[in-house]
């Protein structure tokens, strides 16, 4: 029996119901001493902690330490004022899509992946097009109504879209998993600007998917759709055909 | 003791069936040369520096050479003739050659014997530095004792090398062996080697002479400290495979990424390039006794850990042969393989002591680089943590060479510091609490874990076989490696392989291989 609460005002749960706890781990450049702990109590604080409990500190040498704490948040939020945005196309497995396809498009699709620009990591590109796929669901190149063509790591965005253009796609995957400063948001964009420029952004879909991409990030950067962690790629391959046969069915 | 039951035969067949796959290369290594594999020279003949562009020397010599359509006798003679006529030193030579002053195609031919002469006094030279920086080394071992087994390798990657420094020296002090420095993440496609200290990287940082020497004196100063000799790895891979090579080798490294087919496959590079580059890379890593380490993990993230296991051991088997082609002794060959199975799967546990145990089998001297789970490290920081305990347990249990640490953050963000503080803290605590358990157990003959080894073997043996009928290149091509077609004629770099001249001279090579006691 899930726990009556009231939603609008939703507060951290520990043991009991309202009592804000939670637990915070970070580093500070400070001296593992009783100084130190009170310099990360004060952090806490300035958090808008209380009963806040410094619960271990470790040495990281070269001046850094360790902080694990819990602490009260007085934080709340009203869960019934939180919209967010989610892809929400119902999820297929690949035989019901296959035959999802065959019956509302009636042709293959063409899907064309890449990570883009200086990524090098096709550790998510494969995990949702490789044959094998990843944790009992099979990637897009299984698939018998799609076509896909997986062009690997560091792609650029010129190779991608020309590759696109050839082949006429009906969706382009983009995968991003580097996001030092920010890099996946600048590829993103230079991919769609140029899509744009060439005429092509209207002429497929564009999603990308990454660890730190969602889709609100996605819907915000001028994409279709963005799937983060925890997509798998039955979730993308039925985004692609639901939307696909619903634009057929519009025009 | 925890040993498998394996017939010592079946081990020979398979080494011999990979010396087969290597010795077909003699034609590329002996008749052919690259861009990369020039550049090196000029690198080790002393030149420095790069223009104000930021295009490194080495660059526009060989660039210089090409564009004349002599770059077949080999950048050596050029650059030596040069310094006879001119009465220059290489520096010199380099400085004018880069501001347009000098066509070292159009400088007079000297005599051959006064050329060869300022080229061996070159090759002298570099090579006793070399062989010095070596030396050095193996005093700091001597003095401090050897390095642990396994090996604690963590890695830096803040993209600003004076931060990644202090996150080194604190992980030294916390107690790892070894310092990887991550390369920014398009690096591996750049046709040069960035000049100088940089302090912007994505995903890592740059892997420059510059860096690497800033990255050695704080290693070397920590290391000091705290009485242990501090390992540092970068990598040998991509298109200035052996140009980095030789930056380690000068700047004294200790580990380099260094696989004879990783370019190939995963980085999408010529395969007759790769090969090349791979075969003089290694001969300088041989050279300057660094140790190398291979990429087998990449065949378990791409493909399916169980299903494609035998990848890793043919990959391994394949790259051993390259390596000793080379020149690389086995104390020096870090093989690699990973902890990649699902950890939904039962008895996924078993799976992965059978393939690190058969690893530990095939090759019981190479120092074998361990890498941690990434394929199923998640968002779940407390779960991915479980799973690198129970990964150096399995490292320990099997005594593996190297331990590449887990980090618990592996799928979110570059380590942070406690992130790297607690993986060394994770295994510090497997390791000392398992220390000498692998002593005392022993396996059933008949077992799972024996058979699915024995299985493994087998099917790397079927493999090999299929590889030698069609030969590396064919099979490459054919896909028959982690599932990607690789064409012999296609891929980067492929424009930057030529054939040598008659008279082509790659000082370097002739007098390593002489030392190294190689003669083909």
């Amino acid at each position: 029996m899930p726990v009556k609460t009231d939603p609008k005002r939703i507060r951290p749960y520990g043991d009991t119901l309202n009592d804000g706890r939670v637990q915070i781990s970070f580093t500070l450049p400070v001296p593992c001493d009783e100084q130190g702990k009170e310099a990360a109590r004060q952090i806490l604080r300035k958090m808008g902690m209380s009963e806040i409990d410094v619960c271990h500190m470790n040495d990281l040498t070269e001046g850094f330490t360790h902080f694990n704490a819990y602490a009260t948040s007085n934080a709340e939020v009203d869960l019934t004022s939180i919209k967010v945005k989610i892809v929400e196309t119902p999820v297929m497995d690949m035989y019901e899509n296959d035959e999802y396809i065959d019956q509302n498009i009636g042709r293959d699709l063409i899907v064309v992946g890449a990570c883009i620009e200086s990524d090098a990591h096709t550790v998510g590109i494969d995990a949702i097009m490789n044959m094998k796929g990843y944790n009992h669901r099979y990637g897009l190149e299984r698939y018998k109504h799609i076509e896909a063509i997986n062009m690997g790591a560091q792609v650029s965005c010129e190779d991608l879209l020309q590759k696109a253009r050839a082949v006429n796609a009906d969706a382009i995957l983009v995968s991003q998993i580097v996001t030092q400063k920010n890099i996946h948001i600048a590829n993103l964009t230079k991919l769609i600007e140029m899509a744009e420029a060439e005429g092509l952004r209207d002429k497929m879909l564009f999603i990308c998917g990454g660890p730190r991409l969602n889709h609100e990030i996605a819907i915000e950067l001028g994409y279709d759709a963005g799937f983060g962690t925890g997509s798998y790629s039955t979730d993308v391959a039925s985004f692609i055909s639901v939307t696909i046969a619903e634009k057929a069915e519009n025009n | 003791m925890l040993q498998l039951s394996i017939k010592q035969e079946k081990i020979e067949k398979a080494k011999k069936l990979a010396g087969q796959i290597v010795n077909s290369f003699d034609w590329l290594f002996n008749g052919y040369s690259s861009e990369t594999i020039e550049r090196t020279i000029v690198r080790l003949m002393g030149i420095d520096g790069a223009t104000s562009d930021g295009t490194p020397f080495p660059n526009v010599i060989v660039e210089d050479l090409k564009s004349k359509k002599v770059l077949e006798r080999g950048v050596a003679y050029w650059v030596a003739n040069a310094m006879c006529a001119l009465n220059l030193t290489a520096q010199e030579v380099a400085d004018k050659v880069a501001i347009g002053e000098l066509d070292l195609s159009s400088v007079k031919p000297q005599a051959d014997e006064k050329v060869l002469e300022v080229i061996n006094t070159q090759t002298a030279t570099m090579l006793k530095h070399i062989k010095s920086q070596n030396n050095f080394r193996e005093e700091k071992f001597a003095t401090y004792g050897p390095r642990r087994k396994p090996a604690l390798y963590v890695i830096v990657a803040t993209g600003n090398i004076y931060e990644d420094v202090l996150q080194a020296q604190a992980a030294a002090r916390e107690g790892a062996d070894i310092i990887a420095v991550i390369r920014s993440t398009a690096q591996s496609l750049l046709d040069y080697v960035p000049y100088g200290a940089t302090t912007e990287g994505f995903g890592g940082t740059f892997a420059t002479q510059e860096n690497f020497r800033i990255m050695r004196k704080g290693l070397d100063e920590v290391g000091d400290e705290i009485k242990r000799y501090i390992g540092l790895t970068n990598y040998a891979s991509g298109l200035c495979m052996p140009e980095i090579a030789a930056m380690g080798a000068i700047e004294r490294l200790d580990v380099m990424l260094n696989d004879a087919m990783y370019g190939i496959l995963f980085r999408d590079i010529n395969p007759r390039r790769t090969l090349l580059d791979q075969y003089f890379s290694r001969m300088i890593n041989a050279y300057a006794g660094i140790e190398i380490q291979t990429g087998e993990d990449n065949y378990l993230t791409t493909s399916d850990a169980i299903e494609k296991a035998y990848t890793v051991t043919a990959s391994q088997l394949i790259n051993e042969q390259f390596a000793e082609y080379s020149g690389i002794k086995e104390e020096k060959m870090g093989l690699g393989h990973a902890y990649e199975i699902n950890p939904e799967i039962e008895n996924s546990f078993s799976y992965e002591l059978a393939h690190a145990l058969l690893t530990k089998t095939i090759f019981p001297t190479a120092p074998v680089k361990y890498m941690p789970p990434t394929k199923f490290a998640s968002g779940n920081v407390f779960k991915t943590h479980l799973m690198d305990a129970m990964f150096n347990f399995v490292g320990q249990l099997t005594g593996q060479g190297v331990q590449l640490l887990g980090m618990m953050t592996e799928a979110i963000h570059t380590p942070h510091i406690a992130d790297r503080a607690l993986a060394i803290e994770n295994a510090n605590y497997i390791f000392t609490a398992v220390k000498d358990l692998g002593q005392e157990l022993t396996l059933d003959p008949d077992g799972f874990i024996n058979k699915r080894a024995n299985l493994v073997l087998d099917e790397a043996i079927d493999f090999l076989q299929k590889v030698v009928d069609t030969g590396l290149f064919e099979a490459m091509a054919r896909g028959d490696f982690a599932d990607i077609k690789r064409p012999e004629d296609k891929g980067k770099g492929a424009q930057g392989v030529f054939k040598r001249s008659d008279n082509y001279l790659n000082p370097f090579l002739e007098q390593m291989k002489q030392e190294l006691g190689l003669n083909r």
